[in-house]
């Protein structure tokens, strides 16, 4: 399990796809999953969410934003050099079930992560429709993977550019206008995004799940980091979830507990853009145009 | 000196040696260790102390039964090695167990000289003896029996999985330890600061074991990278050991404990100590230091958290429920917190935090007061009706225990848990899984490094036995 990389591109500004060997992981892991890597000797152990696999090839694919210092340092790292450790699959997979008509939401990384949920869904002979969301046109990635499992792929740009104007819950109502019943949603992405989703299939009483980004240290129910308020109960994302009951999670609970560090993660970005020339930081994250949270 | 032959009033008559340490005022500013331990004219004198007991009264104090008078006399010879090797034979970590025992209540305590003279330094002289056969490239790699062509898979890397590991490979079974975290020693590595328990000890440890022969295999989470069946019919293991400790953080369920700069001494310890979270921002992550901190809890855990969080600045109480005479940390570590400027709030027992914009900003607690024994013996806590006062702070740290995490045993239908989810086992360490013994933290609950020790050594006779076809220890026949 070295985590030898195997391709680390650009796919979109600021999102980058990794591909690494894991046979271990490879073969093990299910749709939900995530694991955690530690970038070079110095490094944060930081989670990602397994956008895709090869138990064949022995490697595994993750999404990422590049964020901060973790994810800038790992945009540095080259084929045939490996990260300083990488662990998974941790958390609970996905239930995946046969329902009917399956929502996916996917924004920023989700737009890798959603694609396991689509290819097992659509296994269960459930009719999956995938929505992807970016702030422009040219930020959406993953779609003609996604395209080959989903039934129908809207998009949603917040600019307009191109598909739905506005953002998944915009699109929800779209879709609810034009009287698809839908009866199950599941939303990967970031925390602004999954809360308005989860907000915007309530009204209608749709089962809907997230898989929630909190923070973490071990991954593995030892440190409690990851704790979240999941219908007035603390839950450790890394074990119980990450994947919870969107009508049940206390979001504030959920954003103010990811500002945790946002001093020093400033500073952290500070002291390593002061070390490297040529980072460039983006004041949070622009990829679905709303604020960093 | 090791020629001359001293009466029992002689011996007597040598005052007790105590390990000279950085003093208070510099220790709480830097993350060094806090004694320096025994000079080896002090050691020397020391072990002149030992009346070598018929008896052994010390003996019977340490739960694996070190051969406490023979090592001591080999070191009033000065004869260092030789006595870490003596020491060796029952405790493969002595080096460890010497910082880290609470020899007041097991070895010391029962030495005959302890109420009138002060128990025999036995814990300094074995991390002396230990730290010079490691500093002075004197490690003997031992005699290893041939190899017998059998497999064992350790899962988890902690004082017991290191036993298991130890005692087999030199038994000629081929090793290999699997660990979930990206570096070996479990609570030794991620738990106990390095003031306390210099992480180059633990690493040289493993070192010395991975020369043995054991492998390691980091950042395997068994029962989610692997699983225990594949190591039996895909890996080849003939047998398997489960040693992967009490990590699961417990929290008091009271208001306001979902905030920000809440944490369990399981994170706060970790961010520290493995992720090396106090020389942020060299190390990228973040353990922010508070201005003043509380540290909910009375136990090693508590002072570990306590005094971490003094050595990044703060200002620290300590919470605890219990009276002064329970604290069941160390005698040690609560004399040197204290030293520190540590301050103690006894019988005091949290009941609410509050805070603005979802980071704490105080505490409210309820005074206690003692009232009859519990099952432990100890005098139950009871709350004084209306007793409420408030504490100031910008974080708090609960250190109040731990459960049994149950990543791995909930994917092994067939094992035996008790009510609390801790793994049932037999006098030998046993599960009630053919070919899979259990031991540490993970059966007895949150205890001590030798006990998991303990529990090691004798999972691995039991196993050895099993693998050989001999009989089980403890059966009429062995
Ligand atoms: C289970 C799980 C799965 C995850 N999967 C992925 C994934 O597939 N791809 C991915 O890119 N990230 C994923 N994340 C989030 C990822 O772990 C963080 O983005 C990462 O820690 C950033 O580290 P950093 O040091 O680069 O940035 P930091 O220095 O930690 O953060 C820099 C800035 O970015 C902000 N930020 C951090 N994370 C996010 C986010 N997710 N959305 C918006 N702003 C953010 C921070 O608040 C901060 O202001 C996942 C998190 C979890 C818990
Ligand atoms: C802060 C602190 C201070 C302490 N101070 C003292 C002291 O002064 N004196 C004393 O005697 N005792 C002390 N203790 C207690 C002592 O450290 C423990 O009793 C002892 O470490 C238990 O050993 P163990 O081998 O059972 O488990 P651990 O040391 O807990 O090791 C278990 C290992 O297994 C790994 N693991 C868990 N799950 C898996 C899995 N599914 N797959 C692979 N690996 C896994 C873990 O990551 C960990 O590395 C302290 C404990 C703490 C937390
Ligand atoms: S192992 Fe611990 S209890 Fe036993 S002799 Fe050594 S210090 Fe004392
Ligand atoms: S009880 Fe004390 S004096 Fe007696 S043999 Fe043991 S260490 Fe020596
Ligand atoms: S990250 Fe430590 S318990 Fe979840």
């Amino acid at each position: 399990m070295k985590g030898t990389i195997v391709i680390n591109e650009q796919v979109v500004p600021n999102v980058r796809r990794l591909v690494l060997e894991a046979p271990a992981i490879a073969r093990h892991a299910k749709p939900g999953q995530f694991v955690i890597l530690i970038p070079d000797a110095e490094g944060e152990r930081i989670p990602f969410t397994l956008s895709d696999w090869d138990a064949s090839e022995g490697t595994i694919t993750i999404f990422y934003l590049e964020a901060g210092v973790s994810t800038m340092k790992l945009s540095r790292l080259k084929p045939g050099e490996a990260v300083y450790t990488l662990v998974g699959p941790l958390g609970k997979p996905t239930e995946i079930e046969k329902v009917g008509t399956v929502l996916l939401g996917g924004g920023c990384y989700g737009l890798g992560g959603i694609y396991p949920l689509a290819r097992a869904f659509k296994e269960q002979g459930n009719k999956v429709i995938a929505l992807l969301e970016a702030r422009t046109s040219y930020l959406i990635y993953n779609e003609d993977k996604i395209g080959e499992e989903a039934d129908e792929v809207i998009i949603a740009t917040a600019d307009g550019s191109r598909g739905v104007r506005g953002h998944v819950w915009e699109a929800i109502k779209i879709l609810e206008e034009r009287g698809e019943k839908i009866d199950h949603a599941h939303f990967v992405g970031c925390t602004y995004m999954m809360m308005t989703s989860s907000r915007a299939t309530e009204p209608a009483g749709i089962p809907t799940i997230v898989s929630l980004n909190s923070l973490m240290v071990d991954g593995t129910g030892m440190c409690g980091c990851c704790r979240v308020l999941v219908g007035g109960e603390t839950k450790f994302a890394c074990v119980d979830g990450p994947d919870f009951n969107g009508h049940l999670v206390d979001w504030d609970n959920v954003f103010a507990r990811a500002g945790a560090y946002v001093g020093e993660e400033n500073l952290a970005y500070q002291f390593h853009q002061s070390r490297a020339d040529g980072a460039i930081k983006d004041d949070g994250c622009k990829n679905c145009g709303k604020e960093a949270i | 000196m090791g020629g001359k032959t001293l009466t029992a009033k002689e011996r007597m008559a040598i005052p007790r040696a105590k390990m000279p340490e950085q003093n208070p005022a510099a220790r709480a500013a830097n993350f060094e260790e806090v004694p320096f331990g025994l000079t080896a004219e002090q050691a020397m004198l020391e072990a002149q102390r030992c009346i070598s007991c018929r008896n052994m009264p010390c003996v019977a104090g340490c739960p694996v039964g070190v051969h406490i008078p023979e090592f001591i006399a080999l070191v009033a010879e000065g004869k260092f090695a030789e006595a870490a090797r003596e020491i060796k034979e029952t405790n493969v970590l002595p080096a460890v167990c010497g910082r880290v025992c609470p020899q007041e209540i097991q070895c010391e305590e029962a030495c005959t000289l302890w109420k009138r003279f002060g128990g025999v330094s036995i814990g300094a002289l074995e991390r002396f003896v230990a730290d010079y056969e490691r500093n002075n490239n004197l490690v003997k790699i031992p005699k290893k029996d041939s190899s017998t062509g059998k497999k064992v898979a350790v899962i988890g890397s902690g004082p017991s999985g290191l036993t298991v590991a130890g005692d087999l490979v030199l038994k000629g079974h081929e090793v290999t330890v699997y660990e979930a975290l990206h570096e070996a020693g479990g609570v030794l590595i991620y738990g106990i600061p390095e003031f306390r328990l210099p992480k180059e000890i633990v690493k040289a440890e493993v070192g010395y074991m991975e020369s043995l022969g054991v492998k390691f295999v980091m950042n395997v989470v068994v029962g989610l990278t692997m699983t225990i069946d594949e190591l039996f019919d895909e890996l080849g293991y003939d047998a398997v050991y489960i040693g992967v400790g009490a990590g699961l953080p417990r929290f008091m369920r009271i208001d306001g404990e979902d905030m920000n700069g809440v944490f369990s001494a399981n994170e706060y310890l970790t961010r520290s100590n493995l992720m090396k979270g106090y020389l942020f921002p060299e190390y990228d992550s973040p353990l922010p230091p508070g201005r003043r901190v509380c540290v909910v809890g009375g136990g090693n855990v508590a002072m570990d958290s306590a005094r971490t969080a003094k050595r990044l600045g703060a200002d620290v109480t300590i919470v605890y429920r219990r009276a002064r005479e329970q604290l069941p940390a160390r005698s040690a570590e609560v004399h040197h917190a204290e030293e520190e400027g540590i301050e103690f709030k006894l019988l005091s027992n949290p009941v609410r935090l509050f805070g603005e914009n979802g980071r704490v900003t105080g505490m409210e607690c309820i005074r206690m007061e003692l009232g009859e024994p519990d099952d432990s013996g100890r005098r139950r806590p009871i709350p004084i009706e209306g007793a409420f006062f408030k504490i100031e702070c910008d974080q708090v740290i609960m250190a109040i225990g731990s459960g049994a995490n149950p990543v791995l045993t909930k994917t092994m239908k067939d094992l035996e848990l008790n009510r609390w989810g801790y793994i049932e086992v037999d006098e030998n360490n046993r599960t009630s899984m053919p070919m899979v013994w259990a031991g540490g933290d993970i059966v007895t609950g949150a205890a001590t490094v030798i006990l998991a020790m303990g529990a090691g050594r004798i999972a691995a006779n039991s196993m050895h036995a099993e693998l050989m076809g001999l009989p089980q220890p403890g059966t009429e026949e062995s």
